[in-house]
């Protein structure tokens, strides 16, 4: 009797795992996150540590938005920053043109809402940034967003 | 007729999803948004020189990032307090700035701090992060005064108005701050 029951066992087979909804719910993860995602379009040629405050607010309207980085570079001295615009190292004298650029980039709805934002190493002289400012105001990009991370509220 | 194989769709679309998480950044920027006034010409910059005393609040930071306010250092954590405090005018004091009344949209006739005037000098060998510090707290103690408000009138905090609303209250407390650069 006991030899029977081992029998019986022994034929019945383990049914596969039906995977044939696995690639339709990796193609909506995949989805989600080409949704909430935006492509990294600048190779970062600084490194720069942002301030932290207590009144910082999300920028919205990520069209609208163009960014100027200071920072160090690798290799080169630490008491020396550069300004980054796009993909290349610049000079304050590019700020104009990089401005007219991004805004002949931009659609009309974003234009009127054109907002700078200035990502910049907490170590940067002041005279840098307001440089940066002063060719900002000269070419009319009079919103400026200085980047920064949120400092947990004690 | 077999059915196709459809095993190696998952492997397919895992790469594809690997592939757009290298790539792509989730980061939302955050940051302490400001308007620069526009280009001035030589003629404005004089006017704007004529500020009576008390409506005047000098903030300067020094090249070794000392902060000085009317000339007497202050600590950057009180610095909001007393921005609070000189723009609001709640007491009334003669050294504090004049408030002027005025007809506001939503809230009727109530007291304006329209004449006063944060004047900000940088050196420019301080650093960003000590400029940044200030502006935030500037920023604080503009917003503490409009969110009071703004629960007093409409029970909501500022950023929870709507246009209408925040423009009546940035009227009451409008943010005059000019910045100097001593060259």
């Amino acid at each position: 009797m006991k030899k029977g029951v081992f029998r019986r066992k022994r034929k019945r087979e383990m049914p596969g795992l039906n995977t044939a909804a696995l690639p339709d719910l990796i193609f909506t993860v995949l989805f989600f996150f080409m949704i909430v995602t935006h492509m990294r379009d600048v190779d970062l040629q600084v490194r720069y540590d942002v301030p932290q405050g207590t009144e910082v607010q999300k920028l919205t309207h990520k069209s609208s938005v163009s960014y100027i980085y200071v920072g160090r570079v690798p290799g080169q001295p630490a008491d020396s920053f550069y300004v980054q615009l796009n993909n290349r190292l610049a000079t304050m004298a590019d700020i104009k043109a990089f401005v007219e650029a991004e805004r002949a980039r931009m659609n009309d709805d974003d234009k009127p809402r054109m907002t700078v934002s200035i990502k910049a190493d907490r170590d940067v002289p002041f005279g840098m940034i307001a440089e940066i400012k002063q060719m900002l105001q000269q070419s009319f990009a009079l919103k400026v967003n200085y980047s920064a991370t949120e400092k947990v509220k004690r | 007729m077999p059915g196709l194989d459809t095993t190696s769709t998952a492997d397919i679309s895992f790469m594809l999803l690997i592939f757009f998480l290298v790539t792509s950044s989730m980061d939302t920027d955050w940051g302490l948004p400001r308007q620069l006034p526009p280009p001035e010409n030589q003629t404005q910059q004089e006017e704007e020189l004529i500020v009576k005393q008390r409506n005047a609040l000098c903030l300067k930071l020094s090249a070794d990032n000392v902060l000085t306010c009317n000339d007497e250092p202050l600590k950057v954590e009180e610095l909001s307090k007393r921005v609070e405090e000189f723009v609001a005018n709640s007491t009334d004091d003669p050294t504090l700035p004049e408030m002027s009344e005025r007809e506001v949209h939503l809230l009727g006739r109530c007291k304006v701090s329209d004449r006063h005037v944060i004047i900000v000098e940088v050196s420019p060998m301080a650093t960003y992060d000590a400029y940044f510090q200030m502006q935030n707290a500037v920023v604080a103690g503009y917003n503490r005064l409009r969110n009071g408000l703004a629960q007093s009138q409409f029970h909501r905090t500022y950023t929870q108005c709507n246009a209408e609303q925040r423009d009546a209250i940035a009227m009451v407390y409008p943010q005059r701050i000019s910045e100097r650069s001593d060259e």
